[in-house]
């Protein structure tokens, strides 16, 4: 693709030349493309804080809460282990079934149906961030702090803070997201260009969210 | 501009296919959570963990996420960047079992 006089130009000037190229490197909207690579480098964050955790996991020298039971709740007198994060990890796979069906009503054209479905995955999100409050709030009680708890060793509050915390603001930013979104269909903004393409977009930073969560329940709260 | 527009609305896949990944995600996350349920514990229980939790990031990106229908050049440029934290986590891997390691015979309590 490279002309005979962009190989003339050298240096600096050649690294415009050829950066600025007219080529495209990927066959899909900019858009898409752009939110690929935003959850790319989110992908870096979020290995950073579960990288830090396996690091303070490992080198710990007291006892790591059992999750299990740090997370359990009592129902008729029993307790469950991991009950309510169970419940959490469902709400978050139906949320991401209900957003995969939007992106194919979007392509589809059909902007009410789209624009439902969108509202009802944010409505499950909110429900999730509802919950994990309902957890924080729990935890805090009980005495777990960022530098220490009753359970053992004192970087496990870090560690579920921040981790859990992270998230649940990705969770929170995504329901406010959807539903923007799902508003500006309703009112027929990209009736015009007859392209729903940022049902997808949307989509693919929901299911990022999922993800990430896919991560969390295995590493942090199974382990 | 109408063409250019229409150029990638051929992605339509048909509904069933996500209803069976939704199946599967839901199935693959009571398996996991049965595995604490169960009690299953050492090398059984990680991998069994590892295990589903790879399965069910493989079926949300290549299916929800559609990257099973993207062309080699989007797929390249961001499945491989990841990879490169194999070597992270390896090199931390080493570090926390080394500051253990100090802690135990510099820190413990005789």
């Amino acid at each position: 693709m490279r002309s005979e006089q962009g190989d003339t130009e050298v240096g600096l000037k050649g690294l415009v030349k050829d950066w600025s190229g007219d080529k495209e490197a990927f066959d899909v909207p900019w858009g898409k493309a752009m939110m690929w690579i935003f959850l790319l480098s989110d992908t870096f964050v979020f290995s950073c804080f579960l990288i830090g955790y396996m690091v303070v996991r490992m080198s710990a020298v007291d006892a790591w809460p059992l999750p299990s039971e740090v997370f359990a709740l009592e129902i008729g007198g029993q307790p469950i282990p991991l009950v309510l994060i169970a419940i959490m990890t469902f709400i978050l796979i139906t949320s991401s079934g209900t957003m995969a069906m939007a992106v194919n009503y979007g392509y589809r054209k059909d902007k009410k149906k789209a624009a439902s479905l969108m509202l009802l995955t944010a409505a499950l999100g909110l429900c999730f961030v509802g919950m994990q409050a309902f957890e924080w709030s729990k935890l805090i009680a009980e005495g777990v702090r960022p530098w220490s708890n009753p359970f053992g060793a004192a970087q496990f509050g870090a560690v579920f803070f921040m981790i859990t915390g992270f998230h649940g603001l990705h969770v929170s930013i995504g329901v406010i997201y959807l539903s923007l979104v799902a508003i500006k269909i309703l009112k027929g903004h990209y009736a015009a260009q007859g392209n729903y393409e940022i049902v997808e977009i949307t989509g693919l930073y929901w299911h990022f969210v999922d993800l990430v969560w896919v991560f969390i329940f295995a590493l942090f709260y199974l382990w | 501009m109408a063409a250019d527009i229409n150029k990638h609305a051929h992605q339509e896949h048909p509904l069933a296919l996500y209803l069976k990944v939704w199946c599967l995600l839901f199935i693959l996350s009571s398996l996991s959570y049965l595995v604490d349920y169960m009690h299953l514990q050492g090398l059984l229980r990680w991998t069994l963990i590892l295990g589903f939790m790879f399965l069910k990031v493989a079926l949300i990106i290549s299916v929800f996420m559609h990257m099973m229908w993207e062309r080699m050049a989007l797929i390249c440029a961001i499945l491989i960047p990841p990879l490169s934290l194999s070597f992270f986590i390896g090199i931390m891997l080493l570090e926390s079992n080394y500051t253990l390691l100090s802690r135990l015979t510099f820190f413990s309590q005789p």
